[in-house]
């Protein structure tokens, strides 16, 4: 099963590596991961993506926890929840109908054009990981440059929140 | 008060209560070491080798009960701590490691002796630190302390770069009397409804089984422990890290259980209907085959780290918290609960494993004209009354040691159970006999095992600790050996050990005493004379039978039915029992 585990940790060096080194000394998945400090610039919030059976992830949350830096944990999959992400992505082509194609795909989306000149068009797109995947889907692959995307986030829906 | 990082650093120390810091020299911590130099309230220990350094430090705290100190110079001196480190992370045991490191603009340019030590030590700690500012550094020491002893203790990591501790800068120093740490607060007290779902169950039992580990030892709840058991006169075994924290000598201890368990622990193990765990961690070598172990119970854990319960064995009534209080209130609701265990069932059940124990699975030849490596245990036992210190090493003698010694007191037995790191031993009943100066400190080690730390036999002489070193003196890495026998059809591929020194000659250089042993006759004589040298450290050589194997032994991946016994003992060698 994937779960989304949000965390919330001390602002410090090396708290990354801590929680990455957890990661890979137990060999649990990772299928995303990111972080940035909070309104509280002591405290960094991640998001981490994994994967495994319920006992696992009951161990991958217990471990996680039992990191001194980590000050609060939530499993958002275990509650309703909004997950979000961005991507990024460039695309040419020298069709000058196949942009406007890629621009209307991308406003079909909820995206929105953030870079454009001659033959070349950068969007913005934030959704859930399998939306992007299709919108990827839908583009011819020779015409994208490159894309970057953020990995999850998540937050609970309603007054439910991770705070300490 | 003014002071200098290096000047904060002894001065906390002290602040802190530490009596001893068991360290090397190198420059990263010279400004350390010059602090150091200028007081005597801190007591600093010169080993020869950083490894000697965290055994050491660690055999303290084991003995103690208290945090071990370890203080050695950045790049080198932290890599030789690591070992050291990671055996005390394994058995949960309270360290803290001061590593010195290079100077802060120096860090990240492969300057000379650089490491990244904070790296190297990560998934080997509880936590650790980087002091990055001299603002921070008495107050990074107090965390320290504080995450290395409190909830799950275990070995913590400072480094410290080399000019936070530059004599010239001094800032206004106060002892942290507290520490708040929001990210860190462990569960000590066990939840009600856990409890008395607990006890329900435990006094639902028709055949219950009392399986306890290092947590007990750990939580200072021998008492505790040992008016439970009693009360509910159930059944108890012990984890090699546990033994002693309920009498070995009572009736109701079974033996330590697991791969060099007892055949009635093992048995009762796997008859039993209701599993007791309190601070044991469900260690492979002591479940065997996971998906046949105790396949018939309920299983209560109690374990102050949430991650330690149900991490390889499904629990039914888990319980957070620290062992001591838990027992206490597990106590308390079985006697206002006033309900009694059903004494029918309980006299079946202990008919049952006297049953077992009559096999004295323990058993091994007397008539011998080699020195059995058991019967020196044994004499060892009488010759101290079982009251000694006893440390050792990793091996068979470790197991022979943990099987024939009977424990009576907790943190009286010190060993590397999860790491088993070789060369723990001596190093390590140097630190006890530091602490314990009056007591009778023992290392039993085997000749591989003690040419791993000999170097420490100069720190022991420097210091004038008379501890007693027993060397079961097989010729063989014996427990390799008997894998080597039992599984690769006695091919023994680089587990004989040649070209060895002459042990009492080794000794004697050293400035100790040296005796070898060679007749059984001879081994009573000649610990008696051993620990008649009050004053003196003893290295006794005993030229041990080089084909002993440690009984029963469930081999790796089996279940707790199928034990390998001893020749010589008499137990049903069921179909199941097989080995391979
Ligand atoms: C050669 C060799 C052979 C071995 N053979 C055996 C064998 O036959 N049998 C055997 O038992 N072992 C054997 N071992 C040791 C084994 O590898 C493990 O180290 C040992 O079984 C673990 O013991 P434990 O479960 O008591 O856990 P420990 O490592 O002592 O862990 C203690 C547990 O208690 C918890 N705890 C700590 N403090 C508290 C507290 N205050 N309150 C509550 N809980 C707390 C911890 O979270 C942890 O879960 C062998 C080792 C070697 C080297
Ligand atoms: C540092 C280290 N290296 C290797 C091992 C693997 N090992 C476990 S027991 C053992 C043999 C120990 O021999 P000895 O000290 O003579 O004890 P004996 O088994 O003969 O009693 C070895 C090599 C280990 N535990 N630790
Ligand atoms: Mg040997």
């Amino acid at each position: 099963m994937r779960h989304i585990i949000s965390l919330l940790m001390e602002n410090e060096s090396g708290a990354l590596s801590r929680v990455a080194g957890l990661f890979s000394a137990r060999g649990y998945n990772i299928e995303s991961l990111n972080v940035a400090p909070t309104e509280d610039p002591s405290l960094s919030r991640m998001t981490i993506v994994t994967t495994g059976s319920e006992q696992i992830i009951e161990q991958i949350t217990k471990q996680l926890n039992k990191l001194v830096d980590v000050v609060k944990l939530k499993d958002l999959t275990a509650g309703e929840h909004i997950e979000r992400e961005l991507m990024l992505i460039k695309v040419r082509a020298e069709d000058a109908t196949r942009i406007e194609g890629f621009k209307a795909l991308v406003a079909n989306y909820g995206g929105k054009i953030i870079d454009e000149s001659e033959d070349i068009c950068t969007a913005e797109i934030t959704s859930d990981g399998v939306t992007l995947d299709r919108l990827l889907s839908e583009i011819d692959r020779d015409d994208i440059l490159e894309t970057v995307r953020t990995g999850a986030s998540g937050i609970f829906i309603g007054a439910r929140s991770l705070r300490i | 008060m003014e002071l200098s990082g290096g000047e904060i650093i002894v001065k906390f120390l002290k602040d802190e209560g530490v009596e001893f810091v068991f360290g090397y020299p190198g420059g990263a911590v010279l400004h350390i070491y010059d602090a150091i130099f200028q007081q005597d309230d801190v007591r600093h220990i010169l080993v020869r080798h950083e490894q000697g350094a965290t055994h050491a430090a660690d055999g303290y705290a084991r003995a103690t009960g208290k945090p071990g100190v370890v203080l050695v110079t950045s790049g080198p001196g932290a890599t030789n701590a690591v070992t050291g480190i990671a055996t005390a992370y394994m058995d949960s045991i309270p360290l803290v490691v001061l590593t010195g490191q290079v100077a802060l603009p120096f860090i990240g340019s492969d300057a000379f002796q650089e490491v990244d030590s904070v790296g190297i030590t990560r998934p080997c700690v509880k936590h650790n630190f980087l002091v990055k500012r001299l603002e921070d550094l008495a107050e990074t020491l107090k965390k320290a302390f504080h995450v290395a002893t409190t909830g799950r203790p275990g070995p913590v990591v400072v480094d410290i770069p080399k000019d936070v501790t530059d004599p010239g800068i001094k800032i206004p120093y106060e002892y942290p009397q507290e520490v708040h740490m929001r990210s860190y607060n462990p569960v000590v007290k066990g939840h009600p409804g856990q409890i008395k779902r607990a006890t329900n169950l435990i006094l639902s039992a028709k055949r219950p089984m009392i399986y306890t580990g290092g947590g007990v030892v750990l939580s200072n709840a021998s008492q505790e422990l040992t008016e439970f058991t009693r009360e509910l006169g159930y059944p108890i075994t012990q984890t090699l890290m546990g033994l002693g924290s309920y009498p070995a000598t009572d009736r109701q201890f079974v033996g330590m259980l697991g791969m060099h368990g007892t055949y009635e622990a093992n048995m009762a193990m796997h008859e039993c209907d209701v599993l007791i765990a309190i601070g044991a961690r469900f260690d492979d070598r002591v479940t065997g085959k996971l998906s046949e172990f105790c396949p018939h119970a309920k299983i209560v854990h109690v374990d102050i780290d949430p991650a330690s319960i149900a991490k390889n064995v499904k629990v039914d009534v888990p319980i957070v918290g620290d062992v001591k209080l838990v027992l206490r209130d597990l106590l308390a609701e079985l006697r206002a609960k006033g309900k009694q265990p059903d004494a029918e069932a309980l006299d079946a059940w202990w008919a049952q494993i006297e049953e077992w124990r009559s096999h004295n699975c323990l058993t091994y030849d007397r008539d011998s004209e080699l020195i059995k490596p058991q019967f020196v245990i044994e004499k060892l036992w009488e010759v101290t009354g079982g009251d000694a210190y006893v440390t050792s090493d990793v091996g068979q003698h470790q197991m022979f040691t943990a099987q024939f010694y009977k424990f009576d007191k907790p943190r009286r037995w010190i060993n590397s159970g999860g790491l088993g790191t070789m060369g723990f031993g001596m190093p390590a009943a140097l630190g006890v006999k530091l602490a314990f100066p009056d007591d009778e400190v023992v290392c039993v080690t085997g000749e591989a095992s003690i040419q791993m730390c000999i170097q420490e036999l100069s720190t022991a002489m420097q210091y004038r600790l008379p501890i007693k070193v027993v060397n079961l003196n097989n010729r063989y890495m014996g427990m390799v050996r008997q894998w080597q026998e039992f599984f690769y059809e006695s091919r023994y591929s680089h587990s004989y050990v040649e070209a060895l020194p002459d042990f009492v000659r080794l000794a004697e250089s050293y400035g100790h005493v040296g005796m070898r042993v060679e007749k059984p006759a001879d081994v009573e004589g000649a610990l008696r004379e051993a620990f008649g040298m009050k004053d003196r450290l003893v290295f006794l050589d005993f030229i041990t039978d080089q084909t002993e194997n440690v009984y029963p032994m469930i081999a790796a991946g089996k279940a707790h039915n199928q034990m390998h016994l001893a020749p010589q003992c008499k137990a049903p060698q069921s179909s199941e029992r097989e080995l391979a």
